[in-house]
Protein backbone atom coordinates (compact mmCIF):
# COMPACT_ATOMS: atom_id res chain seq x y z
CA UNK A 1 0.00 0.00 0.00
CA UNK A 2 1.07 3.51 -0.62
CA UNK A 3 -0.53 5.63 1.57
CA UNK A 4 -0.52 4.50 5.07
CA UNK A 5 -1.80 5.30 8.58
CA UNK A 6 0.80 6.83 10.91
CA UNK A 7 -1.31 7.81 13.92
CA UNK A 8 -0.89 6.82 17.31
CA UNK A 9 -3.76 4.52 17.50
CA UNK A 10 -2.94 2.72 14.51
CA UNK A 11 0.42 2.63 15.55
CA UNK A 12 -0.30 1.06 18.75
CA UNK A 13 -2.31 -1.47 17.17
CA UNK A 14 0.30 -2.69 14.90
CA UNK A 15 2.61 -3.30 18.40
CA UNK A 16 0.01 -5.21 19.41
CA UNK A 17 -0.60 -6.79 16.57
CA UNK A 18 2.99 -8.46 15.80
CA UNK A 19 3.73 -9.02 19.53
CA UNK A 20 0.09 -10.86 19.75
CA UNK A 21 0.52 -13.36 16.79
CA UNK A 22 4.03 -13.75 17.27
CA UNK A 23 2.84 -15.33 20.93
CA UNK A 24 -0.04 -17.14 18.84
CA UNK A 25 2.09 -18.72 16.35
CA UNK A 26 5.09 -19.69 19.15
CA UNK A 27 2.10 -21.38 20.83
CA UNK A 28 1.40 -23.67 17.44
CA UNK A 29 4.89 -24.67 17.88
CA UNK A 30 5.70 -24.69 21.54
CA UNK A 31 3.93 -27.62 22.11
CA UNK A 32 6.80 -29.70 19.56
CA UNK A 33 9.47 -28.05 20.40
CA UNK A 34 8.64 -29.22 24.50
CA UNK A 35 8.41 -32.34 23.15
CA UNK A 36 12.14 -32.43 21.37
CA UNK A 37 13.23 -31.06 24.04
CA UNK A 38 11.77 -33.47 26.64
CA UNK A 39 13.05 -36.61 24.16
CA UNK A 40 16.19 -35.47 24.25
CA UNK A 41 16.93 -34.75 27.88
CA UNK A 42 18.17 -37.08 30.67
CA UNK A 43 15.54 -39.40 32.57
CA UNK A 44 15.90 -37.60 36.14
CA UNK A 45 15.07 -34.24 34.46
CA UNK A 46 12.40 -35.33 32.12
CA UNK A 47 10.88 -37.79 35.23
CA UNK A 48 10.83 -35.00 37.36
CA UNK A 49 8.74 -32.82 34.72
CA UNK A 50 11.93 -29.99 34.69
CA UNK A 51 12.01 -29.65 30.84
CA UNK A 52 10.93 -27.12 29.46
CA UNK A 53 11.94 -25.94 25.56
CA UNK A 54 15.25 -26.55 26.00
CA UNK A 55 17.04 -30.68 27.15
CA UNK A 56 18.32 -30.57 30.43
CA UNK A 57 21.44 -32.98 30.72
CA UNK A 58 20.98 -33.54 27.01
CA UNK A 59 21.07 -37.11 26.05
CA UNK A 60 20.45 -39.15 22.70
CA UNK A 61 19.69 -42.15 25.01
CA UNK A 62 15.74 -42.48 23.67
CA UNK A 63 17.22 -41.77 20.05
CA UNK A 64 20.02 -44.71 20.41
CA UNK A 65 16.85 -46.97 21.99
CA UNK A 66 14.55 -46.42 18.91
CA UNK A 67 17.18 -47.02 16.02
CA UNK A 68 17.68 -50.24 18.20
CA UNK A 69 14.00 -50.77 18.28
CA UNK A 70 12.64 -53.85 15.67
CA UNK A 71 9.15 -52.97 16.33
CA UNK A 72 9.66 -49.04 15.82
CA UNK A 73 11.88 -49.13 12.80
CA UNK A 74 9.33 -51.98 11.05
CA UNK A 75 6.49 -49.98 11.59
CA UNK A 76 8.55 -47.03 10.01
CA UNK A 77 9.31 -49.21 6.78
CA UNK A 78 5.49 -50.21 6.67
CA UNK A 79 4.69 -47.18 6.63
CA UNK A 80 7.06 -45.98 3.86
CA UNK A 81 5.56 -48.66 1.76
CA UNK A 82 2.17 -47.71 2.63
CA UNK A 83 3.22 -44.03 1.06
CA UNK A 84 4.79 -45.44 -1.70
CA UNK A 85 2.01 -47.95 -2.79
CA UNK A 86 -1.26 -45.75 -1.69
CA UNK A 87 -0.12 -42.76 -3.54
CA UNK A 88 0.59 -43.97 -6.35
CA UNK A 89 -2.41 -45.73 -6.67
CA UNK A 90 -4.57 -43.41 -5.09
CA UNK A 91 -2.94 -41.09 -7.82
CA UNK A 92 -3.35 -43.23 -10.81
CA UNK A 93 -7.52 -43.90 -9.94
CA UNK A 94 -7.77 -40.17 -9.58
CA UNK A 95 -6.64 -39.08 -13.00
CA UNK A 96 -7.77 -42.42 -14.99
CA UNK A 97 -11.14 -41.66 -12.97
CA UNK A 98 -11.08 -37.62 -13.70
CA UNK A 99 -9.63 -37.91 -17.54
CA UNK A 100 -12.75 -39.03 -18.55
CA UNK A 101 -15.27 -37.07 -16.59
CA UNK A 102 -14.41 -34.13 -18.21
CA UNK A 103 -15.94 -35.10 -21.44
CA UNK A 104 -19.61 -33.68 -22.41
CA UNK A 105 -22.66 -36.31 -21.86
CA UNK A 106 -22.65 -36.39 -25.45
CA UNK A 107 -19.42 -37.70 -26.31
CA UNK A 108 -19.35 -39.97 -23.00
CA UNK A 109 -23.18 -41.24 -22.57
CA UNK A 110 -23.71 -41.78 -19.30
CA UNK A 111 -21.27 -39.15 -17.77
CA UNK A 112 -23.84 -37.17 -15.46
CA UNK A 113 -25.07 -40.87 -14.02
CA UNK A 114 -21.42 -42.06 -13.26
CA UNK A 115 -20.84 -38.39 -12.27
CA UNK A 116 -23.39 -39.22 -9.51
CA UNK A 117 -22.32 -42.59 -8.65
CA UNK A 118 -19.17 -40.98 -7.67
CA UNK A 119 -20.44 -37.55 -5.86
CA UNK A 120 -23.40 -39.88 -4.00
CA UNK A 121 -20.57 -41.33 -2.02
CA UNK A 122 -19.80 -38.00 -0.50
CA UNK A 123 -22.87 -37.78 1.05
CA UNK A 124 -24.23 -41.32 2.11
CA UNK A 125 -22.08 -43.86 3.77
CA UNK A 126 -22.80 -47.68 4.91
CA UNK A 127 -20.44 -46.48 7.84
CA UNK A 128 -17.83 -48.77 9.89
CA UNK A 129 -19.15 -51.64 10.82
CA UNK A 130 -20.49 -52.50 7.13
CA UNK A 131 -17.09 -51.96 5.72
CA UNK A 132 -15.39 -53.55 8.59
CA UNK A 133 -16.94 -56.71 7.73
CA UNK A 134 -16.65 -56.23 3.97
CA UNK A 135 -13.06 -55.90 4.20
CA UNK A 136 -13.40 -58.96 6.71
CA UNK A 137 -15.25 -61.23 4.35
CA UNK A 138 -12.72 -60.21 1.67
CA UNK A 139 -10.25 -61.87 3.26
CA UNK A 140 -8.04 -58.74 3.70
CA UNK A 141 -7.65 -58.69 7.72
CA UNK A 142 -4.13 -58.46 8.38
CA UNK A 143 -3.11 -57.89 4.76
CA UNK A 144 -0.91 -55.16 3.52
CA UNK A 145 -3.98 -54.24 1.12
CA UNK A 146 -6.55 -53.50 3.84
CA UNK A 147 -4.15 -49.97 4.30
CA UNK A 148 -4.64 -49.78 0.04
CA UNK A 149 -7.37 -51.21 -1.65
CA UNK A 150 -10.55 -49.11 0.35
CA UNK A 151 -8.78 -46.11 -0.29
CA UNK A 152 -7.83 -46.13 -3.80
CA UNK A 153 -10.60 -43.73 -4.82
CA UNK A 154 -10.48 -40.54 -3.17
CA UNK A 155 -13.39 -39.12 -4.48
CA UNK A 156 -12.93 -34.90 -3.61
CA UNK A 157 -9.67 -35.38 -4.82
CA UNK A 158 -11.35 -37.44 -7.90
CA UNK A 159 -13.03 -34.37 -8.27
CA UNK A 160 -10.33 -31.39 -7.86
CA UNK A 161 -8.74 -33.18 -10.65
CA UNK A 162 -11.53 -32.82 -12.76
CA UNK A 163 -12.40 -29.37 -11.82
CA UNK A 164 -8.40 -28.50 -12.56
CA UNK A 165 -8.80 -30.73 -16.16
CA UNK A 166 -11.44 -28.55 -17.33
CA UNK A 167 -9.59 -25.62 -16.64
CA UNK A 168 -7.28 -26.47 -19.26
CA UNK A 169 -7.96 -24.91 -23.09
CA UNK A 170 -10.44 -26.95 -25.25
CA UNK A 171 -8.41 -26.15 -28.07
CA UNK A 172 -5.69 -28.71 -27.20
CA UNK A 173 -8.33 -31.70 -27.11
CA UNK A 174 -9.90 -30.55 -29.86
CA UNK A 175 -6.46 -30.36 -32.40
CA UNK A 176 -5.16 -33.53 -30.59
CA UNK A 177 -8.56 -35.07 -31.57
CA UNK A 178 -8.39 -34.04 -35.19
CA UNK A 179 -4.75 -35.39 -35.33
CA UNK A 180 -5.82 -38.88 -34.57
CA UNK A 181 -4.53 -39.03 -31.18
CA UNK A 182 -6.20 -41.67 -29.11
CA UNK A 183 -7.64 -40.72 -25.42
CA UNK A 184 -4.87 -42.62 -23.43
CA UNK A 185 -2.10 -40.36 -25.49
CA UNK A 186 -4.60 -37.06 -24.71
CA UNK A 187 -4.63 -37.93 -21.10
CA UNK A 188 -0.84 -38.80 -20.69
CA UNK A 189 0.78 -35.98 -23.18
CA UNK A 190 -1.34 -32.98 -22.87
CA UNK A 191 -3.24 -33.07 -19.79
CA UNK A 192 -0.95 -34.85 -17.07
CA UNK A 193 2.05 -32.57 -17.96
CA UNK A 194 -0.44 -29.53 -17.86
CA UNK A 195 -2.07 -30.75 -14.70
CA UNK A 196 1.45 -30.48 -12.78
CA UNK A 197 0.71 -28.02 -10.12
CA UNK A 198 -2.72 -29.68 -9.53
CA UNK A 199 -1.38 -33.39 -9.47
CA UNK A 200 1.19 -31.81 -6.94
CA UNK A 201 -0.80 -31.13 -4.53
CA UNK A 202 -3.23 -34.09 -4.42
CA UNK A 203 -0.23 -35.88 -4.17
CA UNK A 204 1.33 -34.76 -1.24
CA UNK A 205 -2.40 -34.58 -0.13
CA UNK A 206 -2.31 -38.13 -0.30
CA UNK A 207 1.07 -38.80 1.07
CA UNK A 208 -0.16 -36.73 4.31
CA UNK A 209 -3.34 -39.16 4.40
CA UNK A 210 -1.37 -42.45 4.42
CA UNK A 211 1.41 -41.47 6.20
CA UNK A 212 -1.13 -40.27 9.30
CA UNK A 213 -3.57 -42.71 8.97
CA UNK A 214 -3.69 -45.18 11.57
CA UNK A 215 -7.28 -46.11 12.69
CA UNK A 216 -7.79 -48.41 9.49
CA UNK A 217 -4.26 -49.96 10.64
CA UNK A 218 -5.42 -50.60 14.15
CA UNK A 219 -8.90 -52.37 12.86
CA UNK A 220 -7.16 -54.34 10.10
CA UNK A 221 -4.40 -55.70 11.55
CA UNK A 222 -3.48 -57.45 14.33
CA UNK A 223 -0.54 -58.83 14.01
CA UNK A 224 1.67 -55.80 15.30
CA UNK A 225 4.68 -56.64 12.61
CA UNK A 226 1.86 -55.59 9.95
CA UNK A 227 1.34 -51.59 11.51
CA UNK A 228 2.01 -48.89 10.12
CA UNK A 229 4.04 -46.36 12.34
CA UNK A 230 0.97 -44.30 13.74
CA UNK A 231 -0.99 -47.38 14.85
CA UNK A 232 1.67 -48.43 16.63
CA UNK A 233 2.51 -44.75 17.92
CA UNK A 234 -1.13 -45.18 18.80
CA UNK A 235 -0.78 -48.19 20.50
CA UNK A 236 2.08 -47.03 22.28
CA UNK A 237 -0.15 -44.39 23.63
CA UNK A 238 -2.89 -46.81 24.86
CA UNK A 239 -0.60 -48.92 26.70
CA UNK A 240 1.23 -46.29 28.54
CA UNK A 241 -1.68 -43.71 29.24
CA UNK A 242 0.29 -41.07 30.99
CA UNK A 243 -2.62 -39.24 32.01
CA UNK A 244 -3.20 -42.31 34.74
CA UNK A 245 0.46 -43.08 35.17
CA UNK A 246 0.86 -39.37 36.66
CA UNK A 247 -2.07 -39.76 38.97
CA UNK A 248 -1.47 -43.27 40.04
CA UNK A 249 1.79 -43.53 42.51
CA UNK A 250 3.76 -45.87 40.29
CA UNK A 251 7.43 -46.51 40.10
CA UNK A 252 8.35 -42.64 38.61
CA UNK A 253 11.80 -44.46 37.02
CA UNK A 254 9.17 -46.59 34.53
CA UNK A 255 7.14 -43.43 33.32
CA UNK A 256 10.90 -41.57 32.70
CA UNK A 257 12.00 -43.44 30.55
CA UNK A 258 8.62 -44.15 28.87
CA UNK A 259 8.19 -40.71 28.35
CA UNK A 260 11.77 -39.58 26.97
CA UNK A 261 10.90 -42.86 24.48
CA UNK A 262 7.44 -42.65 24.07
CA UNK A 263 8.25 -38.58 23.31
CA UNK A 264 11.16 -39.51 20.52
CA UNK A 265 9.23 -41.91 18.99
CA UNK A 266 6.57 -39.38 18.28
CA UNK A 267 9.02 -36.69 16.92
CA UNK A 268 10.83 -39.07 15.12
CA UNK A 269 7.63 -39.56 13.55
CA UNK A 270 6.82 -36.16 12.03
CA UNK A 271 9.71 -36.11 10.72
CA UNK A 272 9.08 -37.03 7.24
CA UNK A 273 5.97 -34.77 7.46
CA UNK A 274 8.43 -31.80 8.19
CA UNK A 275 10.44 -32.63 5.31
CA UNK A 276 7.33 -32.36 2.95
CA UNK A 277 6.37 -29.21 4.89
CA UNK A 278 8.26 -26.72 2.41
CA UNK A 279 6.54 -28.39 -0.52
CA UNK A 280 3.46 -28.89 1.19
CA UNK A 281 3.41 -24.76 1.73
CA UNK A 282 4.11 -24.21 -1.73
CA UNK A 283 1.18 -26.31 -3.00
CA UNK A 284 -1.79 -26.32 -0.41
CA UNK A 285 -2.91 -22.83 -0.67
CA UNK A 286 -3.35 -23.25 -4.64
CA UNK A 287 -4.88 -26.89 -4.06
CA UNK A 288 -7.41 -26.02 -0.87
CA UNK A 289 -8.57 -22.70 -3.15
CA UNK A 290 -8.59 -24.84 -6.18
CA UNK A 291 -11.22 -27.41 -4.68
CA UNK A 292 -13.19 -24.80 -3.23
CA UNK A 293 -13.27 -21.96 -5.11
CA UNK A 294 -14.12 -21.78 -8.80
CA UNK A 295 -15.81 -20.32 -11.93
CA UNK B 1 -10.37 -45.81 -18.00
CA UNK B 2 -13.44 -45.69 -15.62
CA UNK B 3 -13.67 -48.77 -14.67
CA UNK B 4 -11.08 -49.27 -11.82
CA UNK B 5 -12.56 -46.42 -10.64
CA UNK B 6 -16.13 -47.46 -10.42
CA UNK B 7 -15.03 -50.94 -9.51
CA UNK B 8 -12.90 -49.32 -6.01
CA UNK B 9 -16.10 -47.12 -5.36
CA UNK B 10 -18.88 -50.13 -5.65
CA UNK B 11 -16.63 -52.30 -3.42
CA UNK B 12 -15.84 -50.11 -0.67
CA UNK B 13 -18.45 -47.96 -0.53
CA UNK B 14 -21.43 -49.07 -2.21
CA UNK B 15 -21.43 -52.71 -0.99
CA UNK B 16 -20.99 -51.69 2.56
CA UNK B 17 -24.28 -49.35 1.77
CA UNK B 18 -25.94 -52.73 1.48
CA UNK B 19 -24.24 -54.06 4.46
CA UNK B 20 -26.56 -51.67 6.47
CA UNK B 21 -29.55 -54.39 6.65
CA UNK B 22 -27.43 -55.82 9.19
CA UNK B 23 -28.51 -52.88 11.19
CA UNK B 24 -32.21 -55.09 11.04
CA UNK B 25 -30.92 -58.42 11.99
CA UNK B 26 -29.77 -60.30 14.68
CA UNK B 27 -26.39 -60.63 12.79
CA UNK B 28 -24.27 -63.41 13.57
CA UNK B 29 -21.02 -63.62 11.58
CA UNK B 30 -20.87 -67.20 11.01
CA UNK B 31 -24.67 -67.58 9.57
CA UNK B 32 -23.84 -63.77 7.39
CA UNK B 33 -25.96 -61.05 6.44
CA UNK B 34 -27.77 -63.50 3.97
CA UNK B 35 -28.53 -66.56 6.96
CA UNK B 36 -28.81 -63.81 10.08
CA UNK B 37 -32.40 -63.27 11.05
CA UNK B 38 -34.46 -60.16 10.42
CA UNK B 39 -35.48 -58.38 13.36
CA UNK B 40 -36.73 -55.25 12.37
CA UNK B 41 -36.62 -51.73 14.22
CA UNK B 42 -35.26 -53.76 17.33
CA UNK B 43 -31.78 -52.11 17.35
CA UNK B 44 -33.26 -48.85 17.08
CA UNK B 45 -35.53 -48.95 19.60
CA UNK B 46 -32.86 -50.66 22.31
CA UNK B 47 -30.99 -47.75 21.50
CA UNK B 48 -32.79 -45.26 21.99
CA UNK B 49 -33.91 -47.07 25.22
CA UNK B 50 -30.18 -47.18 26.65
CA UNK B 51 -29.40 -44.26 29.02
CA UNK B 52 -25.84 -43.26 27.84
CA UNK B 53 -27.49 -42.44 24.26
CA UNK B 54 -28.61 -39.21 25.14
CA UNK B 55 -25.06 -38.53 26.68
CA UNK B 56 -23.67 -39.84 23.02
CA UNK B 57 -26.08 -37.54 21.53
CA UNK B 58 -25.47 -34.50 23.50
CA UNK B 59 -21.80 -35.03 23.41
CA UNK B 60 -21.47 -35.73 19.60
CA UNK B 61 -23.61 -32.43 19.24
CA UNK B 62 -21.65 -30.22 21.87
CA UNK B 63 -18.66 -30.70 20.87
CA UNK B 64 -18.87 -30.38 17.15
CA UNK B 65 -20.70 -27.01 17.34
CA UNK B 66 -18.03 -26.12 19.75
CA UNK B 67 -15.38 -26.70 17.02
CA UNK B 68 -17.39 -25.30 14.44
CA UNK B 69 -18.00 -22.06 15.95
CA UNK B 70 -14.58 -21.58 17.67
CA UNK B 71 -12.39 -23.24 14.36
CA UNK B 72 -14.03 -20.42 12.24
CA UNK B 73 -14.28 -17.23 14.86
CA UNK B 74 -10.32 -17.83 15.33
CA UNK B 75 -9.48 -18.38 11.88
CA UNK B 76 -11.26 -15.25 10.67
CA UNK B 77 -10.09 -13.49 13.64
CA UNK B 78 -6.66 -14.55 12.72
CA UNK B 79 -6.94 -13.74 9.09
CA UNK B 80 -8.39 -10.41 9.69
CA UNK B 81 -4.91 -9.85 12.05
CA UNK B 82 -2.33 -11.32 9.79
CA UNK B 83 -4.11 -9.19 6.83
CA UNK B 84 -2.54 -6.29 8.93
CA UNK B 85 0.61 -6.80 8.87
CA UNK B 86 2.89 -5.96 6.28
CA UNK B 87 6.06 -7.15 7.26
CA UNK B 88 6.37 -9.62 4.46
CA UNK B 89 9.28 -12.31 6.03
CA UNK B 90 7.28 -12.24 9.61
CA UNK B 91 4.01 -12.82 8.00
CA UNK B 92 5.56 -15.60 6.27
CA UNK B 93 7.06 -17.38 9.13
CA UNK B 94 3.52 -16.74 11.25
CA UNK B 95 2.15 -18.57 8.29
CA UNK B 96 4.61 -21.73 8.50
CA UNK B 97 4.09 -21.98 11.77
CA UNK B 98 0.52 -21.50 12.03
CA UNK B 99 -0.35 -24.53 9.11
CA UNK B 100 1.85 -26.56 10.18
CA UNK B 101 0.19 -28.70 13.16
CA UNK B 102 -2.66 -29.36 10.53
CA UNK B 103 -0.36 -31.62 8.93
CA UNK B 104 -0.13 -33.79 11.85
CA UNK B 105 -1.96 -36.86 12.98
CA UNK B 106 -4.13 -36.88 16.05
CA UNK B 107 -1.80 -39.50 17.36
CA UNK B 108 1.10 -37.91 17.64
CA UNK B 109 -1.43 -34.79 18.58
CA UNK B 110 -2.68 -36.55 21.19
CA UNK B 111 0.52 -38.01 22.73
CA UNK B 112 1.83 -34.59 23.04
CA UNK B 113 -1.37 -33.38 24.48
CA UNK B 114 -1.59 -36.29 26.71
CA UNK B 115 1.81 -35.21 28.09
CA UNK B 116 1.35 -31.51 28.23
CA UNK B 117 -2.41 -31.37 29.49
CA UNK B 118 -1.40 -34.42 32.12
CA UNK B 119 -1.45 -32.79 36.59
CA UNK B 120 2.27 -33.11 36.33
CA UNK B 121 2.45 -31.93 32.47
CA UNK B 122 4.11 -28.24 31.58
CA UNK B 123 0.61 -26.95 31.33
CA UNK B 124 -0.10 -27.65 34.62
CA UNK B 125 3.00 -26.55 35.85
CA UNK B 126 2.81 -23.12 34.51
CA UNK B 127 -1.08 -23.00 35.70
CA UNK B 128 0.27 -24.07 39.26
CA UNK B 129 3.31 -21.37 39.05
CA UNK B 130 0.44 -18.75 38.56
CA UNK B 131 -1.11 -19.67 41.71
CA UNK B 132 -4.04 -21.92 40.96
CA UNK B 133 -5.17 -25.17 40.98
CA UNK B 134 -3.92 -28.00 38.63
CA UNK B 135 -6.25 -29.46 36.23
CA UNK B 136 -7.00 -32.73 35.03
CA UNK B 137 -8.10 -31.46 31.14
CA UNK B 138 -8.10 -34.95 30.32
CA UNK B 139 -9.45 -37.04 33.16
CA UNK B 140 -12.46 -34.29 34.21
CA UNK B 141 -15.69 -34.45 33.00
CA UNK B 142 -15.86 -30.79 33.56
CA UNK B 143 -13.10 -30.06 31.03
CA UNK B 144 -12.97 -32.90 28.53
CA UNK B 145 -15.05 -31.44 26.49
CA UNK B 146 -13.35 -27.50 26.45
CA UNK B 147 -10.19 -29.34 25.87
CA UNK B 148 -11.46 -31.26 23.05
CA UNK B 149 -12.46 -28.28 20.98
CA UNK B 150 -9.39 -26.33 22.11
CA UNK B 151 -7.01 -28.59 21.16
CA UNK B 152 -8.97 -28.70 17.59
CA UNK B 153 -8.75 -25.37 17.58
CA UNK B 154 -5.20 -25.18 18.08
CA UNK B 155 -4.82 -27.75 15.40
CA UNK B 156 -7.09 -26.76 12.72
CA UNK B 157 -7.28 -22.62 13.35
CA UNK B 158 -4.04 -21.81 10.63
CA UNK B 159 -5.36 -23.87 7.90
CA UNK B 160 -8.85 -22.69 8.35
CA UNK B 161 -7.87 -19.34 7.79
CA UNK B 162 -6.00 -19.68 4.32
CA UNK B 163 -9.98 -20.10 2.50
CA UNK B 164 -10.45 -16.22 4.16
CA UNK B 165 -7.02 -14.95 3.28
CA UNK B 166 -7.35 -16.15 -0.33
CA UNK B 167 -10.65 -13.49 -0.21
CA UNK B 168 -8.55 -10.75 1.30
CA UNK B 169 -5.98 -10.62 -1.65
CA UNK B 170 -8.60 -10.16 -3.91
CA UNK B 171 -9.89 -7.13 -2.34
CA UNK B 172 -8.69 -4.46 -4.70
CA UNK B 173 -6.25 -2.15 -3.12
CA UNK B 174 -7.44 0.86 -4.10
CA UNK B 175 -10.30 0.61 -1.86
CA UNK B 176 -8.11 1.25 1.00
CA UNK B 177 -6.37 4.06 -0.28
CA UNK B 178 -9.48 5.80 -1.27
CA UNK B 179 -10.64 5.06 2.29
CA UNK B 180 -7.59 6.43 3.84
CA UNK B 181 -7.60 9.74 1.45
CA UNK B 182 -11.28 10.13 2.57
CA UNK B 183 -9.82 9.81 6.40
CA UNK B 184 -10.98 6.26 7.57
CA UNK B 185 -9.17 4.50 10.50
CA UNK B 186 -8.11 1.49 10.61
CA UNK B 187 -10.81 0.31 12.70
CA UNK B 188 -13.10 1.75 9.96
CA UNK B 189 -11.64 0.09 7.16
CA UNK B 190 -11.47 -2.97 8.52
CA UNK B 191 -15.57 -3.10 8.88
CA UNK B 192 -16.65 -1.22 6.01
CA UNK B 193 -13.56 -2.95 3.44
CA UNK B 194 -11.91 -6.27 4.68
CA UNK B 195 -14.75 -7.78 6.27
CA UNK B 196 -17.06 -7.15 3.56
CA UNK B 197 -14.63 -8.70 1.03
CA UNK B 198 -14.04 -11.45 3.44
CA UNK B 199 -18.22 -12.40 3.77
CA UNK B 200 -19.20 -14.30 0.63
CA UNK B 201 -16.50 -16.84 1.92
CA UNK B 202 -17.58 -16.43 5.48
CA UNK B 203 -21.06 -17.47 4.34
CA UNK B 204 -19.60 -20.46 2.03
CA UNK B 205 -17.96 -22.04 5.39
CA UNK B 206 -20.93 -21.52 7.40
CA UNK B 207 -22.99 -22.81 5.10
CA UNK B 208 -20.62 -25.93 4.26
CA UNK B 209 -20.07 -26.80 7.97
CA UNK B 210 -23.27 -27.15 9.00
CA UNK B 211 -22.97 -30.64 7.10
CA UNK B 212 -19.97 -31.22 9.77
CA UNK B 213 -22.19 -30.98 12.67
CA UNK B 214 -22.27 -34.99 13.34
CA UNK B 215 -18.78 -35.34 13.27
CA UNK B 216 -17.34 -34.31 16.49
CA UNK B 217 -13.92 -35.38 16.04
CA UNK B 218 -13.36 -39.53 16.30
CA UNK B 219 -9.57 -39.75 15.42
CA UNK B 220 -9.15 -37.15 18.07
CA UNK B 221 -11.21 -38.18 20.93
CA UNK B 222 -10.63 -41.85 20.52
CA UNK B 223 -6.98 -40.90 21.11
CA UNK B 224 -7.94 -38.58 24.07
CA UNK B 225 -10.22 -39.45 26.09
CA UNK B 226 -10.44 -42.86 28.81
CA UNK B 227 -13.29 -44.37 30.71
CA UNK B 228 -13.36 -41.46 33.64
CA UNK B 229 -14.63 -39.19 30.85
CA UNK B 230 -17.36 -41.34 28.72
CA UNK B 231 -20.00 -39.12 30.27
CA UNK B 232 -18.38 -36.42 28.68
CA UNK B 233 -16.65 -37.22 25.81
CA UNK B 234 -18.04 -40.14 24.34
CA UNK B 235 -19.52 -39.90 20.79
CA UNK B 236 -21.88 -41.12 18.06
CA UNK B 237 -18.39 -42.46 16.53
CA UNK B 238 -16.88 -43.39 19.32
CA UNK B 239 -19.34 -45.41 20.84
CA UNK B 240 -19.90 -47.34 17.38
CA UNK B 241 -16.35 -48.05 17.44
CA UNK B 242 -16.39 -49.94 21.45
CA UNK B 243 -19.73 -51.48 20.48
CA UNK B 244 -19.05 -53.15 17.22
CA UNK B 245 -15.38 -53.61 16.81
CA UNK B 246 -14.43 -54.19 20.13
CA UNK B 247 -17.32 -55.79 21.72
CA UNK B 248 -18.77 -57.38 18.36
CA UNK B 249 -22.30 -56.39 18.61
CA UNK B 250 -21.89 -55.83 15.05
CA UNK B 251 -26.27 -54.86 14.54
CA UNK B 252 -26.28 -52.65 17.16
CA UNK B 253 -23.47 -50.59 16.18
CA UNK B 254 -24.75 -51.09 13.00
CA UNK B 255 -27.81 -49.16 13.88
CA UNK B 256 -26.05 -46.60 15.79
CA UNK B 257 -23.91 -45.89 12.68
CA UNK B 258 -26.65 -46.14 10.17
CA UNK B 259 -28.73 -43.37 12.05
CA UNK B 260 -25.55 -41.15 11.93
CA UNK B 261 -25.62 -41.53 8.45
CA UNK B 262 -28.89 -40.67 7.95
CA UNK B 263 -28.88 -37.75 9.54
CA UNK B 264 -25.18 -36.37 8.03
CA UNK B 265 -27.25 -37.26 4.51
CA UNK B 266 -29.89 -35.18 5.30
CA UNK B 267 -27.38 -32.55 6.57
CA UNK B 268 -25.18 -32.55 4.24
CA UNK B 269 -27.46 -32.35 1.53
CA UNK B 270 -28.89 -29.40 2.78
CA UNK B 271 -25.84 -27.48 3.20
CA UNK B 272 -24.96 -28.00 0.28
CA UNK B 273 -28.02 -26.72 -1.55
CA UNK B 274 -27.91 -23.88 1.23
CA UNK B 275 -24.22 -22.93 -0.06
CA UNK B 276 -25.08 -22.69 -3.60
CA UNK B 277 -28.25 -20.64 -2.96
CA UNK B 278 -26.50 -18.30 -0.64
CA UNK B 279 -22.65 -18.45 -1.90
CA UNK B 280 -23.12 -19.83 -5.51
CA UNK B 281 -21.11 -23.12 -4.51
CA UNK B 282 -20.96 -25.91 -6.94
CA UNK B 283 -18.88 -28.77 -6.07
CA UNK B 284 -18.36 -29.50 -9.87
Amino acid sequence: MVVRDRSLPSRLFDWFNYGFLGVLAATCLAPLIHMLAVSLSARGPAAAGEVTFWPIGFHLEAYSYILGSHLFLNAFRVSLMRVVVGVAVQMSLVILTAYPLTREPEELPGRNIIMWFFFFTMLFEGGLIPTFLLVRSLGLLDNFFALILPFALPVYSMIIMMNFFRTLPKSLYESAMIDGASHWVIMWRIFVPLSKPAIATLSLFSMVFHWNEWFFGSIYLNDYYKWPLQTYLRQLLQNIDFARVTMADIDLLQRVSDRTFVLAQLFVATIPILMVYPFLQRYFVKGIVLGSVKE
Amino acid sequence: MLIPGIVAIFIFKYVPMYGVIIAFQDYRPIQGILGSDFVGLHWFRFVVRMPHFTNILRNTFVIAVGKVVADQVVAIAFALLLNEIRVRWYKRSLQTAVYLPNFLSWVIIGGIFIDILSTRGILNDFIAMLGFERQFFLGSNRWFQFTMIWTDVWKQFGFNAILYLAALTSINPELYESAIIDGANRAQQIRRITIPGMMATIILLATLNLGQIMEAGFEQILVMYNPAVYRTGDIIDTFVYRAGIIDGQYSLAAAVGLGKSVVAFVLIVVSYRLAYRYAGYRIF
